[in-house]
């Protein structure tokens, strides 16, 4: 099934180089509009999963409204149409990343699901006992348990790249682990907690004068950079949809097709298979592969009106304006005595984790949420991290394109509440 | 601000800010260690046991102003009780902070200085945080080991 990038319908273009106007912004996501406690509600939880504009809550409604349908078996009108949206959106997908071929994108659940499927494919034919798999200091637990899983499965070994005291990598350090025994080396974009921006693409080369494959966890980073596949030169990509405006139960596996070819299939079922006999099946070409079964297509769907929207406004003025806020955030919130920001890197995406003096982040969240205002509490599934900073929890203040300095200025008051009740 | 004012109320933050019974206690008969994952909230209960009385009751721990200030008090409370007393304290708090006290928001006036965890009922999500110490409680004196976790 051959979709040629001209046949691609892209919804609502805006323009890239149109100025960014916030307010505007805000009006396309219906979720801001509400109160909450009788507060205006102010989302800064953005790291764990961000609101929908109306063009994706749009999208899926239209395909439940009109096209559903299976995909790639039914010769009939609403399967086509269905067929054609979903890998019309692997295609958008594709220039989104810029990925040579929309072969290479792989649709999975989400970030947690691209690593694992690296981890039980990849990992599973190419790791063997004594081996090492490279990761860092400021890894989410879905790019650590699966290495855990397969590590123990294989007798191999998990290495660890460390940071220091801002939440930097330590690159020296990183590139001393990168071994004769290496298998890959899984590495993290952005940081959820700290929003350390990794040198991803010098890292990337690194491991390559050494003939080590790489895989980026994009989870953080897709919704807030302009991301370049092939200027990274990565064997792997994953990103989760719902973090980029999409739905929830949808992202990308990027992975080069060479790579992907050589690989064994993840799951086995329907669509994933060219022909079953009883004594032998032969399987499906790229992507479908690695698709087995009925996938997420309202999602997938949903997934790609995101990235249309997302192109609309540009990534490079997306960047540029969540910089801005992060620079007035960070200077804000820094003031307030008491408060340390855990996460000082000089190259930061829009996360702000910090701790305060004899206040617990729990309590908090409490009293923000009483604000209208959501932050997440917690270790934000990164537990070695906080052991590496020596603190159970921090709360997390997380950026969004629709975010202003008006609701910065909400949050400090909000944490000047904190203080006056708990302080 | 006043649900706020209602959860943490004076006498919960006292005891989180100057916790009671702060200490590890040597010669323990029982004790358990409490973990609450989704807000890394860490408690260990230590108790010491007279003919089914307790009579020796400290913990340790770090946590937010709610779970900490639950460990205190409990510990505070439940010194000198019976276990089967322990057990029915137990019971009322939980109703207190489920919201399904009889007698509403002011719960059974047996629970004594415990009821300041009433307004806790308003804040489902933090439910939990109130009763760690005490599911942990719980464990130490069924003589289990392992680690309690709320979630
Ligand atoms: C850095 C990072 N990687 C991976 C994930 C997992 O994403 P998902 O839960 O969408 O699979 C997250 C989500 O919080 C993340 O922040």
């Amino acid at each position: 099934m051959a979709f040629t990038p001209h046949h691609v319908t892209e919804t609502s273009p805006r323009g890239s180089s149109a100025e960014f106007d916030v307010e505007r912004i805000r009006r396309d996501f219906p979720a801001l509009a509400q109160k909450v406690h009788g507060k205006p509600l102010v989302y800064l939880d953005n790291a764990a999963t961000s609101q929908k504009p109306q063009a994706v809550i749009e999208a899926e409604e239209h395909f439940y409204r009109r096209d559903c349908s299976n995909i790639h078996r039914g010769v009939h009108e609403l399967s086509e149409r269905a067929t054609k949206s979903y890998e019309d959106a692997r295609v958008k997908a594709q220039r989104f990343v810029n990925a040579p071929d929309s072969k290479e994108i792989i649709f999975v659940r989400g970030a947690t699901e691209a690593i694992n499927l690296v981890a039980g494919t990849f990992g599973r034919k190419y790791v063997q006992a004594g081996d090492e798999i490279l990761i860092t200091a400021m890894e989410h637990h879905s790019n650590i348990v699966p290495w855990q899983i397969l590590c123990e499965e294989k007798g191999a070994k998990l290495r660890v790249a460390p940071i220091n005291d801002r939440g930097e990598l330590l690159l020296a350090e990183y590139e001393k682990l990168l071994g004769p025994k290496t298998r890959l080396a899984a590495l993290v974009h952005v940081s959820n907690v700290l929003g350390t921006i990794n040198p991803v693409r010098e890292m990337v080369e690194s491991a390559h004068r050494k003939g080590i494959p790489v895989l980026l966890d994009g989870a953080q980073a897709a919704p807030h950079l302009k991301v370049d596949v092939q200027d990274l030169d990565c064997e792997f990509y994953a990103f989760s949809g719902h973090k980029l405006y999409g739905p929830t139960g949808i992202g990308v596996l990027y992975g080069k097709a060479e790579v992907l070819d050589a690989m064994p299939p993840y799951q086995g079922g329907g669509d994933m298979i060219s022909s079953v006999t009883f004594e032998k099946t032969i399987y499906n070409s790229l992507p479908y592969k690695f698709e087995a079964g009925t996938s997420n297509i309202a999602g997938g769907i949903g997934l790609g009106a995101a990235v249309d929207y997302l192109n609309g406004i540009g990534m490079e003025s997306i960047a540029a304006y969540e910089d801005e806020l992060l620079a007035y955030a960070t200077e804000e919130i820094s003031r307030i005595p008491g408060l340390r920001i855990i996460g000082t890197a000089e190259k930061k995406a829009g996360v702000i984790s910090f701790v305060m003096e004899g206040i617990h982040p729990h309590d908090v969240g409490t009293i923000l949420d009483q604000e209208g205002i959501a932050v997440r509490t917690g270790h934000h599934c990164a537990q070695p991290l906080m052991e590496r900073f020596g603190i159970p929890a921090t709360t997390r203040a997380s950026l969004a394109l629709y975010n202003t300095k008006r609701e910065i200025d909400t949050l400090v008051m909000g944490i000047q509440k904190v203080k006056e009740l708990l302080g | 601000m006043a649900d706020l004012r209602g959860l943490y109320q004076e006498v919960i933050l006292d005891h989180s800010k100057k916790p009671r019974n702060y200490r590890v206690m040597e010669g323990a008969d029982h004790q358990a260690e409490g973990y609450n994952p989704l807000c890394g909230d860490r408690v260990t209960l230590y108790v010491k046991l007279e003919n089914g009385r307790i009579t020796d009751l400290s913990f340790q721990g770090s946590g937010c102003a709610i779970s900490t200030s639950s460990a205190s008090l409990l510990t505070e409370t439940l010194k000198g009780k019976t276990l089967d007393e322990a057990d029915e304290m137990f019971e009322k708090f939980h109703a207190l902070v489920t919201g399904e006290a009889e007698g509403g928001q002011a719960g059974d006036r047996s629970l004594g200085k415990l009821a300041v965890f009433s307004g806790v009922a308003e804040f489902p999500l933090r439910v939990k945080c109130a009763t760690l110490a005490w599911h942990t409680l719980r464990s130490a004196l069924k003589g289990e080991k392992v680690t309690v976790s709320t979630e």
